[in-house]
């Protein structure tokens, strides 16, 4: 195999044992970058020189000592960073074209992060403009495509980051979660997503959609891998007053762990119509195997399901309305009319939500039900340790097919969203394919208690082996 | 004719004296500096930066309203006040909407144009010409950029950009402006005793916008006696006020009420309705003008910031906040253990550095020795201050200032009393021929020995050089 | 399909004005229809009671996170970078559109 289809956890044992050079693993991401990506289109700016530079640094820290990876567990793993990323001198569009030229000067707190941690940064990729999405296509420079698929939606926001990965073209790949958009195109790319719980990630630098809403997640091949990642981005930091202190586990430990006994449940609301008959049944299948695991599987109830969509749907574009305030066009970016459709759109429908004589029942109404949904799932994590559902209604749809309604664009977030508006952490596995087209499940755990969705998800990927199956392109 | 009656209210903004700004880490002192030289991510409002609330502004603000008699709330939050300005680089202001740090305070100020008369007393807390001044809220904010005006361009400073910015919003309990200069210039003081500002409106770290309603009095006021016996008051506020801004001084202040009322009265008396709007004051035609800015009523879609966490007051921690003496107290203080005159102590208190003068001689022992009096070391500070001379020396080289005024002051005496200097050499020339005769043969330095008879016999309240003068003269015969 | 007109175009015009957003006439007429419909959909929060819900406004339990008040330059900027992605900018300031004050 490929290695730039190596796991992260092999490409480390790989490194050490100089089967191969970081530079050597950091110039075949390239490589295959030059050679796929104008059919995927999953990189909007590529950091080349820069990345080699920290590869060559990085094979200097390795020949001095293995030992390096102790202080260093991502040491010449080659990744690429979602363009809401802030990354110091690169280039960050956020998808958009109205900062198409917009280069910051500082780096996020995860990128500061990830890059103590060794991590070589290839570039920075695709999204739906501003995370205003789920397909990939409200990108203004163009969709990335499924590499499972060439026609296909790769899911969103973070589409050119399940793309990337998917293909080879990196190890990891990050994202934000706002209201699927790690999950989603991990569900669609055959990868493992984390959207973490709220707070448990830094938010500083990385440009702001929903603020009480967005998490900072990461996609990779396997669950250990994803454990691995959140080691190095999790933590208070001082910078964002909404980050917890709660300590950060040895999240990869957990993974040796059995499920057995373990209590599962799935919301019965979530089993409604409107899902593909395949999906359904390929979510029946999941079930089974849960069980053949040992764990004990639970109907449960969140009774406020059907009002989560709304009530995301008023608060999310609120909040973007006023994050996307500061783009005035004076300090940075073009002019307001250079925003694309969807998030004019969300930015009236925010401002409207807000405005006087309207806040009350828009905004006011929304955070009540809000802490109705809170509590559904606080309930629901009595009952159970964890919950599942399927990622998505549909398999992955074809480019074009839903981008005109945007309300049937913003219904394929149904059982997404509401882990959003509940602050819960949750995690994609893949669990299968439908008509060669991958389809995931998330596993959606109490608030900090990732550990466990690492525990099942890892029983279920050691049990289905998915992620062998790469995509041909 | 009814006479017309006036509603003033006051909103009034002090930059806080941070070290850094309200949400970063960048220094809060921008004065002079090279623009846009103090900025980060967070006060430039790049995307993805965010706020963390500056602890000190937080613990000043409840400074300010416990020194204005407000309440403390248990849960306080910011909120986000949105509205489009190249100076604001959010897009939104970071301030507080309905759960203010602080509210339902109020501050007592001598009023000269009082209308009450104290002989009831049973209306609101009042003494002499004293009136009370309510305040609806102390909030914290934070201020926003600098823009300069430069022929047909507009040049931006985000320096100032976060300085954490207190507002002080009054009830419109004021119906006339000598009252808004007797408060403001009290309000000025009590922030500058708390040391949490220096309130220099010149430098705009204390910047006021009173809003101004006049209507004809028909409209105004409703009294009741309830069963209690208590005068209520009820006020039908007009509909419509003006706000006025760009005023930087308080003499300015007053000028702009003055003339604002007057604009409404004769609207009124035409007939017509003030219009709601915001004016401009321009200082050298003592004017107000209309702001021609878009009529509509600003909405500011507040809510609540989702970046900062709420706050909260415990009962102790808002009890550890400690007030130091404000400058009505000390002036009480100051004339009952002092015995100084009421005018000169309100003087003496407008400046804390002087008060910390005062009170370090008045200490002093030897105050006692040199049977110095309040009201001289008084004068002495005054007379510096009224000639705008520095009164940052030690106590020790105030007292001997002040000996040496009484010298002159006696001098100045001496001049009425040349009579009793006469006597009292005449006196000692007699009782002491020894020394006169010391003197007459030569031995120059006897005159020393009459000099300090002289001066025991005056009680020192004499110039021993031109006793040495006089002696000298009246031997010489 | 039925296709509900909740927003009027004057209310439309109002809501872009306020969000700073120039807007063309068919961006104004596809936004009323398309928001509408969102608005339509999101009415169906009127179902439920919460007379006795608190809003939630943060969803972490987080109280009275601050800062200390130190100046520190490690996040400063300087004037340069300051004013690195602006269009335009004359001696150190970030040069706008002119406003005046009328």
């Amino acid at each position: 195999m490929e290695i730039y289809y190596l796991t992260i956890k092999e490409a480390i044992g790989g490194l050490k044992k100089k089967s191969f050079s970081a530079l050597e693993l950091t110039k075949a991401c390239l490589q295959r970058i030059k050679l796929i990506d104008k059919k995927l289109f999953a990189f909007l700016t590529i950091d080349e020189s820069r990345a080699i530079e920290k590869a060559k640094e990085a094979d200097r820290l390795i020949r001095k000592s293995t030992e390096a990876f102790r202080t260093k567990p991502l040491l010449g793993i080659p990744i690429g960073l979602k363009d809401l990323f802030t990354t110091k001198d690169l280039r960050t569009t956020a998808g958009a074209k109205i900062i198409k030229d917009y280069i910051p000067p500082f780096d996020a707190t995860v990128v500061r992060k990830l890059k103590e941690a060794g991590a070589i940064i290839l570039g920075k990729t695709n999204e739906d403009a501003w995370g205003h999405g789920s397909s990939g296509e409200n990108s203004d420079y163009g969709p990335t495509r499924n590499p499972y698929n060439l026609d296909r939606v790769p899911g969103g926001s973070s589409s050119g980051s399940g793309a990337a990965l998917a293909s080879g073209e990196c190890l990891m790949a990050t994202g934000t979660d706002t209201g699927s958009s790690v999950r989603l195109p991990a569900a669609f790319c055959n990868l493992v997503g984390l959207k973490p719980t709220y707070g448990r990630v830094s938010r500083y630098g990385i440009i702001a959609m929903a603020s009480s809403f967005d998490t900072i997640g990461h996609i990779t091949r396997t669950v250990y891998d994803n454990a691995l990642a959140l080691e190095v981005t999790a933590g208070n930091d001082p910078y964002d007053a909404t980050s917890s202190s709660i300590p950060v586990l040895n999240y990869a430990s957990f993974l040796e762990k059995k499920i057995k006994s373990l209590k599962i449940g799935f919301p019965k609301e979530y089993l409604v119509e409107g899902i593909d008959k395949s999906v359904e049944e390929n979510f029946y299948d999941t079930i089974k195997i849960f069980e053949k695991l040992g764990a004990k599987l639970k109907k449960v109830s969140l009774p406020h399901t059907e009002y989560a969509m709304a009530c995301y749907y008023i608060l999310v574009p609120s909040e973007v309305s006023s994050n996307l305030a500061r783009f005035d066009g004076i300090r940075y970016g073009g002019e307001r009319n250079l925003f694309g459709a969807e998030a004019k759109r969300r930015i009236m429908l925010g401002t409207y939500t807000l405005s006087a004589g309207y806040y009350d029942a828009y905004y006011l109404k929304a955070a009540k039900v809000r802490r109705l949904i809170k509590q559904d799932f606080e309930r629901a994590f009595a009952e159970v340790d964890v919950m599942i559902a399927p990622s998505s209604p549909s398999i992955p749809f074809k480019i074009g097919e839903k981008i005109d309604n945007p309300l049937q664009m913003y219904l394929s977030d149904v059982f997404m969203c509401p882990v959003n508006v509940a602050g819960v952490p949750a995690l994609n596995i893949p669990s299968g394919f439908i008509e060669g087209l991958p389809v995931g499940i998330q596993i959606i755990g109490p608030h900090f208690k990732e550990e466990l969705l690492y525990q099942v998800g890892s029983a279920f990927e050691q049990e289905t082996k998915f992620y062998q199956i790469k995509p041909e392109i | 004719m009814n006479k017309p009656k006036s509603y003033i209210g006051l909103e009034v903004h002090v930059e806080l004296m941070t070290k850094s700004k309200m949400f970063c880490q960048c220094s809060a002192n921008y004065f002079a500096k090279e623009p846009n030289s103090q900025v980060c991510p967070v006060c430039l409002g790049l995307p993805g930066a965010l706020p963390v609330p500056n602890k000190k502004a937080v613990e000043w603000t409840v400074l300010i309203g416990k020194a204005l008699n407000c309440k403390i709330n248990n849960v306080s939050k910011f909120d986000r006040k949105h509205y489009f300005y190249p100076d604001l680089p959010k897009g939104y202001q970071i301030s507080q909407y309905d759960e203010p740090i602080a509210n339902n305070g109020w501050l007592k100020v001598k009023s000269q144009k009082s209308k009450v008369k104290s002989s009831n007393n049973e209306t609101m807390k009042q003494s002499n010409n004293e009136k009370l001044f309510r305040i609806r809220r102390v909030h914290l904010e934070e201020d926003t950029g600098k823009l300069l005006h430069v022929g047909q361009e507009t040049l931006v400073d985000f320096n100032r950009s976060g300085v954490p910015l207190v507002e002080i919003v009054t009830e419109p309990d004021f119906d006339n402006a000598d009252d808004v200069k007797f408060f403001l210039e009290e309000l000025h003081v009590i922030i500058r005793y708390l040391g949490v500002s220096n309130a220099d409106m010149e430098k705009g770290s204390m910047r006021i916008e009173p809003n101004i309603s006049v209507v004809s009095s028909q409209l105004s006021v409703v009294s009741k006696k309830s069963k209690t016996e208590k005068l209520k008051t009820e006020i039908r506020l007009p509909n419509y006020k003006v706000e006025v801004k760009n005023i930087n001084s308080f003499r300015f202040v007053k000028q702009a009420i003055e003339y604002e009322v007057e604009r409404q009265i004769e609207l009124l008396g035409k007939g017509k309705t003030p219009l709601q709007e915001t004016r401009g004051f321009d200082e050298k035609k003592g004017v107000t003008y209309s702001q021609r800015s878009k009529e509509e009523a600003h909405d500011y879609r507040y809510f609540p910031e989702p970046d900062i966490p709420p706050m909260t007051f415990a009962k102790k921690y808002i009890a550890s906040i400690n007030i130091p003496e404000l400058p009505q107290q000390k002036l009480k203080r100051y004339i009952k253990d002092f015995k100084i005159k009421e005018s000169d102590a309100f003087t003496l208190t407008r400046e804390l550095g002087m008060t910390k003068s005062f009170e370090e001689i008045m200490m002093h022992p030897e105050i006692r020795k040199l049977e110095i009096t309040a009201q001289e070391v008084v004068n002495l500070l005054l007379n510096k201050f009224r000639n705008q001379l520095s009164t940052d020396k030690t106590a020790e080289k105030l007292i001997e200032e002040i000996a040496a005024v009484k010298k002159l002051k006696v001098d100045i005496a001496n001049s009425f009393n040349e009579a009793e200097l006469n006597n009292s050499i005449t006196l000692i020339i007699k009782k002491n021929i020894v020394a006169v005769n010391d003197y007459k043969k030569g031995k120059l330095n006897a005159v020393m020995f009459l000099v300090g008879a002289v001066m025991r016999e005056l009680k020192g309240k004499a110039d021993p050089i031109i006793v040495k003068k006089k002696l000298i003269e009246k031997l010489s015969i | 399909m039925k296709k509900k007109i909740i927003l009027t175009e004057d209310e439309i015009k109002h809501i872009a004005r306020l969000a700073n957003l120039p807007l063309t006439q068919e961006e104004i007429n596809k936004f009323q229809e398309q928001l509408s419909e969102v608005v339509d959909y999101i009415n169906k929060l009127n179902k439920i009671n919460t007379d006795k819900v608190e809003p939630i406004a943060q969803l972490t339990d987080l109280v009275k996170v601050y800062k200390k008040d130190i100046q520190s330059s490690e996040r400063s900027l300087t004037q340069e970078e300051a004013s690195k992605n602006a269009k335009a900018k004359k001696n150190g300031f970030i040069k706008t559109k002119s406003i005046f004050n009328l």
